[in-house]
């Protein structure tokens, strides 16, 4: 190739896709006379190539395997041809320590393990146990679930969105996702005090009742969030890059995707309609007004459409909930799990011995066992527990979705690229916390 | 590449039914068992032990040996469809003379429903069990798990090696009630096997020999590797 000071004009910005739905490229062009830059073959640049295949590992440190992934891949030069995960670095137990725990103070475990969904946890810890009791919750303790559901849904999607486009190079939405996350994580800290680790539910009800005026701060965030989703949507869903990245990568047929046992944003993007909240209701869900988008194509492109849509579908539950809400009390009425107030264990010792036995004893359900699963922002989260009518289960398991989504990173980038890997990987939206509990 | 998908849709099958609600006022035993409990009765005379109702979960009990019949046939089955495997684990009771309980949660999306399964194994002699990964490929790392955490071999499973637990791990299965919370070994003789562990040794054998890399190893991690022996130890 000649020298020179010659220039390399690429053209970024595309009008979007072409006739076959892929994204329009502008070919290189220089400044010289408008000639095409011709690169040479690579068999002539590198004759050394040979076919040797290449062992590579990527983490378990290293940022774009959100959490200690590691990920073997044998590589012949950039394509895939095997990935070899490994996982359990974050591995602490939780279903070994629920058994050695009551109901309620397994809540903050329930915390730990998906951590951005950690109030989505604790609720569909609630429902697991509360079946196991034979607990229907009040009405507003429902509402207000439903609130905390989908503001998690909310969290764990903006995180996402926002560390998927650090991996795929755009770094702005970044800041515009954890910004509104930020806003939630308020709200959460004006409800139950805590940002992060809430533990917010409880057998039979809620730690907490929302305080006066905490309405008015939803609303507000109901209102302008959805500028925050426009925003975000203009920057990346015609962005050529962001096209180029993740249309046709990682894909998975619908046949594929329920036989891998995908769930959540991952299955409906490859066209299969089944959501939780539609098709196994809990919490009410039928009274709500909200879609299930579902893509036609199965690739991250489509992963990514599905959660910027649920993210709308989020704020219009939380608008249809925050009108509904309905006025009276909180907590079931049921002596098994609920404590006595505080004035009264204080006062009177029948109450206090009763305060003194659901804390040191804990409640007891009946011999029995319930597997109660939630759309968890990741997929089809299940808890499964067995009790045999003492205060601790025998058997506390959770199904993690993520667990079950990352199962199928082989089969999606075996023949892809090494840079398409940390697009897939991202496009599954995994939690190790969850994964490895 | 941009071939697009048809949608399946979730309840395709009973098209005409209910839109499904959200349980109330659950029983704790009895209530209408799932439609499949009275067809895999009949289909099934010998296999199937019992089924009972329990919190509105209708659950069937089969034996060992006939679980990936029964499997294949709650896959294939027109009027089943259990295509959709949600989770594979087991449950060991305090009672230690309980047998084991290898558990499966199936949904059938055409049909919008849920069953449990599960085969009672014996102790002793071996925890063995055929593993339904020929069926559903979400069995892969669940049942990895449930091998990992109980000590169950899948028969039929591809690649059944420990997944959370790493390669070396000497303590046996975390999740069995006759090990203890804390692990059996003491806190110091952890250590000091974790400070024994060869931190170069980053690949397992296995992945060393799926490469060329294995050319460029030195003799004696080549005579190793051939000898079958693993990383680590």
């Amino acid at each position: 190739m000649s020298s020179g000071n010659r220039t390399i004009e690429v053209e970024l910005f595309t009008t979007g896709l072409d006739a076959a739905g892929r994204p329009q490229r502008t070919p290189l062009v220089t400044n010289d006379g408008g000639s095409q830059l011709t690169i040479a073959a690579p068999e002539a640049m590198e004759p050394e190539l040979s076919a040797d295949h290449m062992l590579i590992n990527i983490g378990p440190q290293h940022p774009a395997t959100h959490g200690v992934l590691r990920l073997v891949l044998e590589l012949d030069g950039e394509t895939v041809v095997r990935c070899i995960p490994h996982i359990g670095y974050l591995h602490c137990g939780f279903e070994k320590i629920g058994e050695y725990r009551q109901y309620n103070q397994i809540i903050p475990w329930t915390d730990r393990e998906d951590y951005l969904n950690s109030i989505g946890n604790n609720v569909a810890f609630a429902l697991g146990a509360e079946r196991l009791f034979g607990i229907d919750v009040t009405e507003r303790c429902t509402v207000l679930r439903v609130i905390a559901s989908e503001l998690s849904r909310i969290i764990s999607h903006l995180v996402w969105l926002g560390t998927t486009c650090i991996d795929i190079g755009a770094f702005t939405p970044f800041l515009w996702a954890f910004q509104e996350r930020e806003n939630v994580y308020n709200l959460l800290e004006g409800w139950v005090g805590a940002r992060l680790t809430t533990s917010a539910t409880r057998v039979g009800g809620m730690a907490a009742d929302i305080p006066a005026g905490w309405m008015d701060g939803l609303r507000h965030f109901i209102r302008t969030f959805p500028h925050t989703i426009d925003e975000i949507d203009r920057m990346l869903t015609r962005n050529a890059i962001w096209v180029g990245r993740t249309v046709g990568i990682g894909v998975m047929t619908p046949d594929e995707a329920i036989n891998w046992g995908l769930s959540g944003p991952m299955l409906r993007a490859s066209g299969v309609a089944y959501d939780v909240r539609k098709d196994f209701p809990y919490l009410d869900y039928e009274t709500y007004d909200f879609d299930v988008p579902v893509g036609t194509n199965g690739d991250v492109y489509d992963r990514f459409l599905v959660r910027m849509e649920e993210l709308r579908q989020s704020v219009r539950i939380l608008q249809q909930a925050a009108d509904k809400l309905p006025e009276g009390p909180l907590n079931v009425d049921d002596a098994r799990v609920i404590l006595p107030p505080k004035s009264k264990a204080t006062s009177e010792m029948e109450s206090m011995i009763h305060h003194f036995k659901q804390v040191m004893e804990g409640p007891r359900p009946p011999a029995g066992e319930s597997y109660v699963a939630v759309e968890s922002p990741k997929g089809e989260k299940g808890y499964y527990m067995v009790s045999d009518g003492t205060s601790k289960p025998v058997r506390w398991r959770i199904r993690p979705p993520s667990f079950v989504n990352l199962a199928a990173i082989p089969k999606m980038v075996e023949g892809h690229l090494l840079s398409d890997v940390i697009a897939i990987n991202a496009s599954i939206d995994i939690v190790m916390g969850e994964i490895d509990r | 590449m941009t071939e697009k998908f048809d949608v399946v849709r979730a309840g395709s099958a009973v098209p005409d039914s209910a839109p499904p609600v959200s349980p109330r006022n659950v029983q704790h035993r009895g209530g209408e068992p799932n439609a499949t409990a009275r067809a895999i009765v009949e289909r099934f005379p010998g296999a199937v032990s019992r089924t009972e109702v329990v919190w509105g979960e209708t659950t069937i009990f089969i034996s060992p040996e006939s679980v990936l019949e029964v499997m294949q046939w709650l896959h294939d089955d027109p009027a089943q469809r259990y295509d959709f495997l949600s989770d594979v684990t087991a449950v060991e009771y305090r009672d230690l003379d309980q047998p084991i309980e290898v558990v499966w949660h199936l949904r059938s999306l055409p049909f919008r429903r849920f069953l449990r399964v599960k085969a009672q194994l014996p102790k002793r002699p071996a925890l063995e069990i055929a593993s339904v990964w020929s069926i559903w490929k979400s069995a892969d790392w669940m049942e990895r798990e449930c091998y990992d955490m109980f000590g169950i071999r899948f028969i039929g499973h591809p690649d059944l090696r420990r997944i959370l637990m790493w390669e070396q791990y000497k303590e046996g299965f975390p999740l069995r009630k006759d090990f203890p919370l804390r692990g059996r070994f003491s806190r110091s003789e952890q250590l000091r096997q974790a400070l024994a562990q060869n931190p170069e040794a980053k690949y397992s054998m296995e992945e060393l020999t799926i490469a060329d890399a294995f050319e460029d190893l030195p003799d004696d991690m080549r005579r190793r590797i051939n000898s079958g022996a693993r990383t680590g130890e």
